[in-house]
């Protein structure tokens, strides 16, 4: 039986020995007209405005694989730590151990330090790996939190580059959700108007974005609280199927009223039966 | 187990034995810090198409051919395998920069002390030392949720590797 004999020391982390496979799969598939099964992408609007106390983020919650709609309700708005919160859009696997790594690296770095970690620590952290993997990683985010600073939004790219704004969007419902905001978006405003305003840019990209739809989650995070309304708003309601008509239960009855079909006679016989005889076979029980 | 550690550590480490002048330039470029990292990938070092029992590895690596073995199968590949290294050497030289060449030596002398703490060859050692060095046994990345070496499915033969590593085989 073989050994391996003279084992070289992997040192873990991704494996590409799969890739020359992989390519020679993809052009031989698509030679016989199938397709390689694509990844779950979440195909998002999400965004977030700065507002007078703190930050407001906000995500639709349709994932998406391929052209079917994979999660009706997933959840989109990633904890990073008690007082920043992230959305995630793009590969929905990349997003979500993207964020969950950096999460954990921030927690150990918050127990090091001793302080309540900063939002441009989390976005250093996060644009260093995103691009040491040159874009591979396909997670756009929207980094938002309140630190010893104040409030902080950052956009960041999968390829590593990061924009410090008032106000993002990111995901394929982002042009729409932008044209809200950039009709409605003022400094300072106040905490009902900044959810109202990211309410109405989500569902600007939920009604006209194919990628979006179902909930709108909401996460408003102050300095010392965050509110994480998931969901916000039921924008498209799955509808009820009509149950009773006439009092008689109708979905997946097949019974008819009494008296659908008319009756024209009726014969009775009663058939009179005797015990003959009676007997009791045993079962074998053991 | 480091068998591909590029050895101009022990360079250093005689060079600060035998306490020759410092101004020894053979090993820094003195062209800059890109020049460093593009010298610094190897393109002999990519893995020859034997797979872990020694016969080539069809079914993940395709089929032999000279292009096969000369390009990466991933675009990625050269630069994660030399990652570690490369940030070594860019910080090893942006501290030489600043505070001179005993820095990077001191700290190169440790390295070669804690990387020489390991377990038997055929066993995955912990580095624990050389993480605590390098700052990494803090943080968490892919190395330690993929492909975990402790998880790994194959394993040496004791007696043959032990026999490797001491020179006997």
């Amino acid at each position: 039986m073989a050994t391996v004999s003279v084992c070289k020391y992997y040192p873990g982390g991704f494996s590409f020995d799969n890739c020359k496979r992989n390519a020679l799969l993809e052009a031989d598939i698509s030679k016989l007209g199938f397709s390689s099964p694509a990844a779950r992408k979440t195909g998002t609007t999400i965004c977030g405005v700065v507002y007078k106390d703190g930050v407001v983020l906000g995500a639709d919650t349709r994932a998406t694989e391929g052209m079917i709609v994979a999660d009706k309700n997933c959840s989109k708005i990633h904890y990073i730590s008690p007082n920043i919160y992230c959305c995630g859009a793009g590969t929905a696997a990349d997003t979500e151990m993207t964020t969950q790594i950096i999460s954990s690296n921030l927690e150990l770095h918050s127990l090091s330090t001793g302080r309540l970690p900063r939002v441009a620590t989390a976005n250093r952290m996060l644009k260093q790996m995103l691009f040491r993997y040159q874009g591979y990683i396909g997670a756009a985010l929207v980094l938002g939190g309140v630190d010893c600073n104040g409030p902080h939004l950052y956009s960041i790219y999968p390829h590593g580059s990061t924009d410090k704004l008032p106000y993002v969007t990111m995901g394929s419902g982002s042009l729409a959700a932008m044209a809200v905001f950039e009709d409605r978006y003022r400094p300072n405003m106040e905490e009902e108007e900044a959810k109202r305003l990211v309410r109405d840019a989500i569902a600007a990209g939920i009604f006209n974005d194919l990628g979006s739809g179902s909930n709108i989650d909401l996460c408003v995070i102050t300095k010392g609280k965050v509110d994480y309304l998931r969901p916000h708003d039921v924008a498209n309601k799955k509808g009820v199927r009509e149950d009773k008509v006439y009092g008689h239960p109708v979905t997946g009855s097949y019974r008819y009223k009494h008296g659908t079909t008319g009756v024209l006679t009726k014969t009775v016989t009663p058939l009179n039966l005797e015990v003959v005889e009676e007997s009791v076979q045993t079962m074998d029980t053991s | 187990m480091d068998y591909a550690a590029v050895d101009y550590f022990f360079i250093y480490f005689s060079v600060f034995i035998t306490s020759q002048a410092f101004c020894l330039n053979i090993l820094w470029n003195t062209r800059g810090l890109r020049s460093q990292l593009k010298d610094s990938v190897p393109v002999t070092g990519l893995c020859p198409q034997a797979g872990p029992y020694g016969v080539q590895d069809s079914l993940r690596r395709g089929f032999s051919s000279v292009k096969n073995e000369l390009l990466p199968s991933h675009p990625l590949e050269l630069s994660e395998k030399n990652f570690q290294l490369n940030q070594d050497k860019m910080n090893f030289n942006t501290l030489r920069n600043i505070q001179g060449l005993h820095a990077p030596l001191k700290l190169q002398m440790e390295y070669r002390a804690a990387r020489q703490i390991q377990r038997l060859p055929f066993l995955p050692s912990s580095n624990l030392a050389l993480d605590t060095l390098r700052g990494t046994d803090d943080t968490i990345g892919f190395e330690d949720i993929l492909n975990d070496p402790v998880l790994s499915e194959v394993m040496g033969d004791p007696h043959i590797m032990t026999e490797y590593k001491l020179g006997v085989l």
